[in-house]
Order: C-alpha cells, then structure tokens, then sequence
C-alpha cells in the first residue's frame, strides 16, 4: 500500500448510509424490515448509544456491522468502517477486521467464554489469530490486559476456567478479549444487562476509562436508559427498526423531540416521584399492541 | 464454504407447522409400514402359500420361483411362509417384552419423579443394577439360568429395557410435576394418588411412548440375535434369526434363504424407528427420551 | 489439581459397589438354574456319586453365604474353577480367548471412531447433501442388525468377489497377516452400526455447541471457521462423544458374542454361546464375568476421560 492510497484521516469510524436489514422466513409471510433506512456516522472516540425497546431492530443494527446475521438475512444501504465497505464483503475479508479493527461483546459474559478452556487462552487466541507472535509474548499481553481490567492476581487466574470466575470478573475478560488487538470501534451490545446494578457500573466505568485511554470510538446498544445516562456522549433512539432521533446524551435527557423518547423517558421508574404509579409507555406505542404494518406507518409518520 | 452454512444459522427457523408436518410424515411413514407388517404376521396362516414347516426333499434350496417366491430353504421349506410365520414370532416377542416392560417402567418412573427423595434413591438405584452389564451379555445370562426358548428372551429383553424406560418416565414426570397445575391442584388440597393419575401421568406418558417404540427396533435386532445364536425361539418354529443361522453354510449356493428373513427383520426395524422418529417430534419435542 | 486426583478416586470407589453386585449375579448364575443344576449340567446318565462329587467340587453342598466367600476368595486369587467340559482351569482358558475378543472390539472401535467422528464433523457443519448422505448412513447402520450385515458381507466378500476367508482364525503372534485378513470383517461389521452411532452423537452435540453464544463471540473475534470448529467445538462437544463411545463399547462387547459365533472366531463371546449350549455353567460365568469386567473398567475409563475433559465436571459444577 503506497502512502497516496491512505484516504487522509476518515472523519468517521463508522458511518450508517440507508441501511436496512431484512430477515426471510419459510412460510413466505411478509415481514417488515427488522432495521429500516438508518443513516448515521459515529465520531473518533465517542460513546454513543443506541436505546430502544427489544424488537427495536438495534441489535441487529450492530451484528449487520459485524457481519454476524444469520443467513436468512438480507443487508442493503452502506455500512463503512474506516471509510471501508462492510456490506457485501466475503467471510474472509469481515474475518479480518472482526476482533481487530472493530470488535464486539455480547449480553450474556458467562456464555460468550468457551467453558472447556482457560479465561487467559481466550484473550491471547484474539491476538495470534491477527497478529503473527509467539505463545509466550501473546500470553504476556494477555495477562497484562487481564490486569488492565482489574483482575487481581493476573497471572494466577489465567489458566483457570471460566466458571471459577465471578460473573462481573468474566465480562471484564470478554473486554479484554474484545480489545486485545486496540481496535478503533467497540460495539457493546447490551453488556451489563445480565450483572448485578454495582457491577454494571464498574462495568460501564471500565469501558469509559479504556475508550479514554485507548482512544477507541464505543458503540453501546441498550434498553436501559439509566446505562446510557450515566456513560454516553450521544444517543439514537430507535424504534421499529427505524432511528427516530439523535442527539446528544444533554439534550435527550432534557428535552427529547420525538414523542416516542418523551414517552420512554418518562417510563424511566428512577425518574417518577416516589409514592406514585410507576409511567409507562403509552399503550399507542407499545409494540405488542400494534400490528407490525401499523406500528411501521406510525413511525415513519412520527419520524416526518 | 459449507461449514460456514451452519455457523451463518445462528437461529434456526421452523415454525411450529413445519415440525407437525414432518412429524405426521414419519408418523404416516413408520406407522402404515408396521400396520402391514402386523396385518402380515397376524394373517400369516391364510397369506402363507406352504406350510412353513413342511419338508420337502424336492424342493431342497429352490430358487425363487412362482410357486415359491422367496426360494426353498436347507429342507425344501418356503422361505415366503417362513418368513411369514417368522415375523409373527418376532413382532410378538419385541412387542409383547417392550409392553411387559413399559407397564413395569411407568409406576416406578412416576413414583420416583414425584416423591423423589428415598423413593427415587431406591427406585433408581435398584434399576441401575441392571445396566452394570451390558444388554446382550445380561439377556445372555438370562438364557444360562432359564434355559433357551421365546418366552426367555421376551423375559430377559423386559428386563434389560426396564431401567431405561423407567428413567424416561421419571425425568418427564420431573418436568411435568414442576408445572403449575399440578402444584395447584395440590393446592387445592388433592390427593398424592389423585394429582399422579389425573394430572402428572396422562402429561407425562410422550416420553416413554416414544422410548417404547425405539426400544421395539431395537428389541426386534435383539430377539433375532438371540435365535440366531440358537438361544432364543427354538427350532422347528420358525423365526427369523434362527432361519439366517440355518442358512448360513449354503449362503453361497443359495443366498435367497439368507437375504430374505434379514429383510424382513430391516423393514421391520425401520417401520419402528421411524414411528418412533414421528412420535418423538410430536410428543418429545423436549428430547427426554433418549 | 488435587480436585482432578478427588475426583478420579471418588470415581474409582464408585467401582466397587458395581463390580460387588455384579458378582453376585456371575455367582447367582448357577444357583439360579431351576431343579438341580448339576444334574442339568452332567446330563441324566451321571450316577448319583457322580453327581455329589460334583455338587461338592462346586462347592454347591454348604450355605449360600459360604459358598459366596469361598468363591469370591478364589476368584481374587485367579481361580475360577475348571471347565466341565474339557476339566482345563478357566483361567487358562480366559487367557485364551480374551485377547481374540480385545482384538475384534479393539479394532472395531478404532474403525468406527475413524469413521463415525469425521463425518459426524462433516454433518454438524456440512450443507443439505452432506446432512442427507451422513442421515442415510445413520439410519442404515442402526436398523441393519449386525450380525446380518455380517453374513452379507460373506455373500459379497468370499462369495462373490472371493478376496476373503468367510471364518476362521490364526493367532496374530503365528501369522500376523492371515490374522488380520480374518479379521477384515467381523471388525467391519461390528464397526458399521457403531459408527452410525459415534457419527449421530458426534452431529447432535455439535450442532448443539455451534448454536452456543460463545460461538458468535468467537466469530466476533475473528477467528477462522476452521479454528472454531476444531479449537472450540470439537473440544466441547467431546465428553459427549466420549461417553457415547463409551456405551457403545458395551454393546460391541454385546455384539462380539453374536459375531464370534458368525465367524468362528475362538473369543470369550463363542466360549459363553457353546458353554450355554452345553450347560458348561462354570464356563458360562467365568465368560460372563471377563466381558462384565472389562466392561466396567472401559465405563470407569470413559468417565474419568470425561473428567479431564470438562473441568466443569471434575469441579463437581455439573453433572
């Protein structure tokens, strides 16, 4: 690669243009799109959050980064990470970036580590199956991001398997799995759902101190606004598979434009009055009483 | 390129119809195949154009002929009518030492899963000791002590499946006591005896109707193995195994007295494992049967 | 580490409760004979004399509990008696026949692991065909019983094409070729109907594995196809495997008795099968005895392999 071919600084880590996914089912019904024309562009070094009920379509939204959908789906628009297409690209080609470039983690810690082998071996594997070093140098990185963590004992516990580990203390490996190789974008999906309330906050806290000192551009999918408050620098909202709004973590939480963020902002219980009934989100937004054609037409309209 | 297909599926996507669909086709499959296969066993006498036990020195290892289909075996006796007759004795020996040992399993199975505690210790326990050998070995030793013959082998095949039988009706009638209605009924102040026929047995029997008719394939393999080796129906009654041991010198000269019988045993496995394939897709969808 | 020592021994004194009940069934085995069995047993030309001395030789003449100690003593001391027959010590005789018998279902499941595992593989990750081809050899291998596919085999093998001996048998230590020539197909069709098991189970917890979400973090990370299945999944999917081969070397040890009758092959199996047939009840448990050891020694090996295996179940975590 001579030097004229470098694009000069790609302003954007990630950048969404129209993009939509589609998942085909056998008996033929026709489903709406699961994500529906998302244009969006990440900036070098944010956190930003995607909120939304499940079935929103955000999950889907970042495995179609990934390119981790199953094959029954169907991905159109553009999807570039570092100024690169995604869309399209072959196994081997995502395969390189994956856990590189862009890397992900996933809800549930306990079930994304390989129980039969060692925590330590599953941060080192990240690094020899994109960089060409030896067992031992890829072992001593590995250790020394199980202490950049907060895992005590580093050296000790990397050969000990990952039941042995306390659930908080897994996530923090699945992070340092994640960023073995320094990649420019983290994609978080939903990672402090399954711990308990004072974890998730060392969770969340870790992830905000490693993007600072790494630099890395975070991506943070979740349902819980309490999550997205206290670490992101702007947030999406999206609602059936359509992205409603955008702004900055400041401006939504004070005052949200679209009626469906009103709405599930004032469903937050930590922000109710004590003594009163706890807000919903009213019944013309939620999505199990609405048919999926008409929840559709409501947010396209909403979003116009 | 292919290895990449399964990994891609990360959901797979069956609906609910298309499972009853395939289940009603094994179902159809195995159970039109063992309904004629039953009705062939039990009209034998009137289907069978020889006398299977008729000798005679003419016919000697005839080949497949119009008169006799299947060929004329060792002594000159039908091969078509023996297998006939055959299947009769086969089919009634599985079944009949499959149903013995389902009626024996699914008492202690649902006792053990319901009371669970010492019940379940004892229960378990004591059917464990009959795996500490392994199937044909211990339906072996059945036959050293009793002696060879039909009724042995039914006995000893009862016997061997009870432990597995009894297992799967304990692990569903696990599942099933845990459902809410019938800690509700309990709560409402029924019976022990009540609740397990009322409510555990009728939701619990999938499971162990599925692992019945598995066990008949198997019990069908077994019972031929048995008179094969000359330890199970005993000659002149004419059973499949024993007529592939009596083929067995003049396979050669005439492999019709070998090929036939043997058939006769595959399809008849083949139509249990596949009803048992139907039964467990629309009674099992759990897999508890094993 | 020493959970792992834990462990193999807690496994190891499960043993002895099993081997104890099993001996009181190869025990039972003769007391059990309705009538007298001695009389069964010497056939109704023997004098009465005859038939005390026996009776008494047997041990049969004093209380079930003494005879039970007598002969379990002698039993760990390597004796178990003489044949009825031919008057030979049954531990000589044993030491005979077991090493035909390791032989048949040593190679047996050698071949079916060589041959189930892959395509297992194969099929947990291969496309529509691939799954159909492997299905079809899984349910042919499971209905087919084996001893028929056995006497097929002859058909095709010595009959049609006339490459291979139909039976018989020479040591390995006299003429390693002809006995591996003999050996050709009571091991291939011993093997056939395990394989089809080995590939099923191979398949199913395979595709269990690989619809894990620690797969999809994987992917994530990067790595290859290959790396996962063979790094990751094959290594999870193992104990599974291991425990079905496992059982499935119970029922060869069951099938090995029908198959050394089919091919005349001198093992423990055709011991028991004759020593029925001639109411040679020493026999018959001296041969029930060595397959029933042998059996629990392979399941107690299967469990500890799985052990290592999982370190999840030598944590005592699962089951």
């Amino acid at each position: 690669m001579s030097p004229d071919d470098r694009i000069e600084v790609p302003a954007d880590v990630l950048q969404f243009t129209d993009v939509s996914v589609t998942f085909a089912t056998d008996d033929a019904s026709p489903v709406g799109p699961a994500v529906d024309g998302v244009t969006l562009a990440l900036r070098r070094g944010e956190i930003f959050g995607i909120v939304g009920e499940s079935g929103s379509g955000k999950s889907t939204l970042a495995n179609a980064v990934m390119g981790l959908l199953p094959g029954t789906a169907t991905v159109t628009g553009s999807i570039l990470v570092n100024g690169r297409e995604v869309v399209g690209q072959d196994d081997a080609q995502l395969r390189s970036m994956r856990g590189d470039e862009v890397s992900m983690i996933f809800q549930d810690a306990s079930a994304s580590l390989d129980p039969t082998w060692p925590v330590g071996d599953q941060i080192a594997e990240t690094i020899r199956a994109h960089r060409l070093i030896d067992r031992r140098e890829a072992k001593a990185r590995a250790t020394a991001l199980m202490t950049e963590v907060g895992i005590p004992d580093a050296a000790d516990r990397y050969g000990d398997a990952p039941h042995r580990l306390s659930g908080g203390q897994r996530q923090r490996i699945v992070i340092a799995a994640a960023l073995a190789n320094d990649p420019q974008l983290l994609i978080a999906d939903e990672p402090t759902t399954a711990l308990d309330v004072t974890i998730q906050a060392q969770v969340l806290e870790l992830i905000d101190r490693l993007r600072t000192v790494h630099g890395t551009t975070v991506l943070l999918i979740s349902h819980d606004l309490g999550v997205i408050a206290q670490v992101c620098d702007r947030v999406g909202v999206m609602y059936g598979g359509v992205l409603l709004e955008v702004a900055t973590a400041r401006e939504l939480f004070r005052a949200p434009k679209h009626p469906y963020t009103r709405a599930l902002l004032a469903a937050n219980p930590a922000g109710a009055p004590r003594g009163t009934r706890l807000p919903v989100i009213p019944a013309a937004w939620s999505i199990e009483s609405l048919s999926e054609a008409e929840l559709l037409a409501q947010a396209k309209e909403a979003e116009r | 390129m292919s290895v990449q297909t399964q990994l891609e599926r990360v959901a797979p996507i069956t609906t609910p119809r298309a499972r009853r669909r395939s289940s009603t086709r094994f179902l159809l499959g195995g159970g039109a195949l063992l309904g004629v296969l039953a009705i062939l066993a039990i009209a034998a006498p009137l289907l069978a154009p020889h006398d299977p036990e008729a000798v005679v020195v003419r016919e000697v290892l005839g080949a497949p002929s119009f008169d006799h289909p299947f060929g004329s075996d060792v002594l000159g006796r039908d091969v078509l009518s023996r297998v006939l007759y055959g299947l009769r004795v086969s089919l009634l020996v599985s079944v009949s030492a499959v149903l013995v040992s389902t009626i024996i399993a699914v008492p202690l199975g649902l006792l053990a899963g319901y009371f669970g505690r010492w019940v379940d210790t004892t229960i378990s326990r004591t059917l464990d000791m009959i795996l500490v050998l392994p199937a044909m070995l211990l339906a072996i030793t059945f036959i050293a002590i009793l002696g060879p013959g039909s009724a042995v082998a039914a006995l000893a095949i009862a016997v061997i499946y009870l432990p597995i039988l009894a297992r799967v009706m304990r692990s569903s009638t696990l599942i099933v006591t845990r459902n809410e209605f019938v800690v509700g009924a309990r709560a409402r102040g029924a019976g022990h005896l009540r609740v397990i026929v009322s409510h555990v047995a009728p939701n619990a029997m999938g499971p162990v109707i599925v692992q019945a008719s598995v066990l008949s394939a198997f019990a069908l393999q077994l019972e031929a193995g048995l008179s094969f080796l000359g330890l199970g129906t005993q000659p002149p009654t004419p059973s499949l195994g024993g007529m592939l041991s009596d083929g067995r010198d003049v396979l050669v000269q005439a492999p019709w007295v070998e090929i036939f019988p043997g058939l006769a045993i595959v399809v008849a496995v083949l139509a249990f494992t596949f009803l048992g394939e139907g039964l467990r897709r629309a009674f099992d969808p759990k897999g508890v049967a094993e | 580490m020493t959970s792992r020592l834990a462990f193999v021994a807690r496994r190891v004194l499960l043993t002895i409760p099993v081997l104890f009940v099993m001996s009181i069934v190869v025990f039972l085995i003769i007391r059990l004979v309705p009538g007298d069995p001695v009389r069964t047993m010497l056939g109704f030309r023997a004098t009465d004399a005859n038939v005390a001395e026996v009776r008494h030789q047997l041990g049969l003449d004093q209380d079930i509990l003494t005879q039970y100690l007598n002969w379990a003593g002698a039993l760990f001391r390597g004796d178990l008696g003489s044949d009825i027959v031919s008057h030979a010590p049954l531990s000589e005789l044993l030491a005979q026949r077991l090493p035909v018998t390791f032989e048949l279902t040593g190679l047996a499941i050698v071949l079916a692991v060589a041959i189930g595992v892959p395509l297992g593989i194969r099929a947990a990750t291969g496309g529509r065909w691939v799954k159909r081809l492997t299905e079809g050899f899984v349910v042919f291998g499971i209905s087919i019983p084996d001893f028929w596919l056995g006497i097929m085999l002859v058909l095709l093998f010595t009959g049609t094409l006339a490459i291979l001996p139909p039976s018989g048998y020479v040591p390995f230590a006299d003429d390693p070729v002809n006995n591996l020539r003999y050996m050709i197909l009571p091991v291939l069709t011993l093997a056939v109907g395990e394989a089809a098991y080995i590939l099923r189970t191979t398949r199913s917890a395979l595709t269990g594995v690989l619809d894990r979400p620690f797969i999809t973090f994987l992917r994530a990370k990067g790595l290859s196809t290959r790396r996962i299945v063979s790094g990751h999944a094959l290594r999870n999917a193992a104990p599974a495997i291991v425990t079905v081969i496992g059982i499935q070397i119970g029922v060869l040890l069951g099938g090995a008795i029908i198959i050394e009758t089919l091919f005349a092959l001198p093992g423990v199996g055709r011991l028991v099968v004759t020593a029925i047939t001639q109411r040679n009840y020493p026999a018959v448990q001296a041969g029930v005895l060595a397959i029933a050891v042998t059996f629990i020694v392979v399941s107690l090996i299967t469990d500890i392999l799985v052990g290592a295996l999982d370190p999840r179940v030598s944590d005592g975590k699962s089951t």
